[in-house]
């Protein structure tokens, strides 16, 4: 249009120099490295520092022991990724007891309540205890007696309450009108929460729910307490043989090799979530 | 005698100890628009809730061609399925796509076959300017667009009475006419509809009969010609004047 024509065009952005780009960042490099190195320097050149690198970071140590803390990372691993998905089913279902009404379905909802009281109120480490060695000991017929399968379900109960709360704050947070909408349509009980409840439910927690994903994944060497031949133990065996404690800090390599970017990832979720939940209200 | 669509008798509700709706009683004809104005807080939307059982209420029947609708018959999916309702804040679901919004209803509670049923919705969408809209998510959509496919949804069941509820009171001032026209051919097409609106020179070019509820009465009731150009009762008069003055006639 010829009107466009008398709009005056915004300024040209100017496109920093080289010389004004590089040294912001060589500042940032030089004092970084400044920073840091003066930490290191003044740790290493520390009178013990050579006892704590032999006992902690001791090369030899690390690599000697290595295979079997591997092995055992991979244990936690799997239990890891198994829990998670029974979690995250036996959670849902917690929730949507916990949201029922009616008389008739009330059983579940006082089964739910206390459940999540309880599980929520102990220690996952007495959790492990009691079911890695207590359920075996019982020697019951027909039931497993593996201490790894216990100590597992443990970590799923007693993760499952704080899991079923997300779901619960996930599901209030859908808007009334929906149930409402739901509800007009003629959709039971039932078919509101599977068709229109709990998809968003699930939405609206998901970086909630990778967070806790996140803190099982080192709460699963908990494990180690109950003979589990976990990384952990592994790397206890090595250090009652050795006297050495390097194969702890292999451990603890594995598990942050694990964690940090399972991290970045719940911080990528949440960052999209938020923008979704912008872009909504525009 | 043609027996009443709607008839709502003696209805009365309670929020608490707070009387909503008070011995309401009316009556919609087969193809007959009803609109029902007043006040915020005055029982409109209450009134519309009770019929689909949305709201329990406390005293009072309502039926639908001559059967209460706490009878056998209707049984929670039938008097769904005979009465739709439109919200203002059109409630579709953001998760699923506009033609699932629409088949949704009909598909898991009326047991009509995925083809079947997206084919209805597919005419629907095209009659209601809707066409290509079908695979976009509902916020992807102008607010008016969401009211037409939430009219479409309600439709999908192929309702006897249709209730709207300040459907464009939550629109810009620009999408309310489209959402309008729908309605209008809506009753163009004899739909029967309980409307409850603020939008009074709607009012008066859709409805049959228009009534005015204040404190959860219906305190006048009359063609909209008379009620909007010689309302009886001084209480409607005071209401139009200051809807009037408000330049929203």
């Amino acid at each position: 249009m010829s009107s466009d024509a008398r709009v005056p065009a915004p300024p040209a952005r100017r496109t920093p120099s080289l010389k004004e780009r590089l040294v912001p960042a060589l500042i940032s490099v030089v004092s970084v490295t400044v920073f840091f190195g003066t930490i290191a320097w003044l740790v290493t050149s520390a009178e013990q520092w050579p006892r704590i690198r032999f006992q902690f970071f001791n090369p030899d140590a690390i690599m000697a022991a290595f295979p079997n803390v591997l092995r055992g990372f991979g244990i936690n691993m799997m239990v890891w990724a198994i829990a998670l998905v029974a979690i995250g089913v036996w959670a849902l279902i917690l929730a949507v007891f916990r949201s029922l009404n009616g008389p008739i379905l009330a059983p579940l909802k006082v089964f739910s309540i206390v459940y999540i009281d309880l599980l929520r109120g102990i220690p996952s480490l007495l959790l492990v205890l009691l079911f890695g060695f207590g359920v075996p000991a019982l020697q019951i017929p027909g039931l497993p007696r593996s201490s790894l399968f216990w100590g597992s379900v443990a970590m799923v109960l007693g993760y499952s309450a704080y899991a079923a709360e997300v779901y619960r704050s996930g599901m209030e947070a859908v808007h009334d009108g929906q149930r409402a909408a739901a509800k007009a349509l003629g959709l039971s009980q039932w078919q509101t929460l599977y068709y229109a409840i709990i998809p968003q439910a699930v939405r609206n927690v998901l970086p909630a729910l990778l967070n806790l994903a996140v803190a099982l994944q080192k709460d699963v060497a908990l494990l180690s307490v109950i003979g589990v031949r976990d990384a952990v133990r592994e790397a206890q065996i090595y250090t009652a043989r050795t006297f050495n404690y390097s194969s702890l800090i292999a451990a603890a390599i594995l598990f942050l090799i694990a964690t940090i970017p399972m991290a970045r990832i719940t911080d990528y979720v949440a960052r999209k979530d938020q923008e979704r939940r912008l872009q909504r209200t525009v | 005698m043609s027996m009443n669509r709607v008839e709502i008798s003696s209805l009365t509700k309670y929020y608490g100890t707070n009387l909503v709706l008070d011995e309401v009683s009316l009556a919609v004809k087969e193809h007959e628009v009803v609109c029902l104005i007043g006040a915020s807080g005055s029982g409109k939307s209450t009134l519309l809730r009770c019929v689909n059982k949305l709201v329990p209420f406390d005293h009072g029947d309502i039926s639908i061609d001559g059967v209460s609708i706490f009878s056998e018959q209707f049984n929670n999916n039938e008097l769904h399925k005979r009465v739709g309702i439109v919200f203002q804040a059109y409630n579709l679901f953001p998760h699923i796509n506009v033609l699932n919004n629409i088949t949704l209803a009909p598909r898991k509670v009326h047991g009509v076959g995925r083809e079947e049923s997206e084919e209805r919705a597919m005419k629907l969408l095209e009659l209601f300017g809707m066409q290509g809209y079908e695979r976009s998510y509902p916020e992807q959509l102008s607010g008016g667009q969401q009211q037409r496919v939430a009219i479409v949804r309600a439709l999908a069941t192929q309702p006897d009475v249709l209730m709207l509820d300040e459907v464009t009171a939550a629109l810009d001032p620009e999408l309310i006419g489209g959402v309008l026209k729908v309605i209008k051919d809506l009753k163009t097409q004899g739909m029967t509809m309980l409307i409850v609106t603020h939008e009074m020179g709607f009012a008066r070019d859709v409805a049959d009969r228009v009534c005015f509820l204040e404190g959860g009465r219906i305190l006048e009731e009359a063609p909209p010609d008379k009620l909007f150009s010689a309302p009886e009762n001084p209480r409607t008069h005071q209401f139009l004047q200051r809807i009037i003055e408000a330049g929203r006639l």
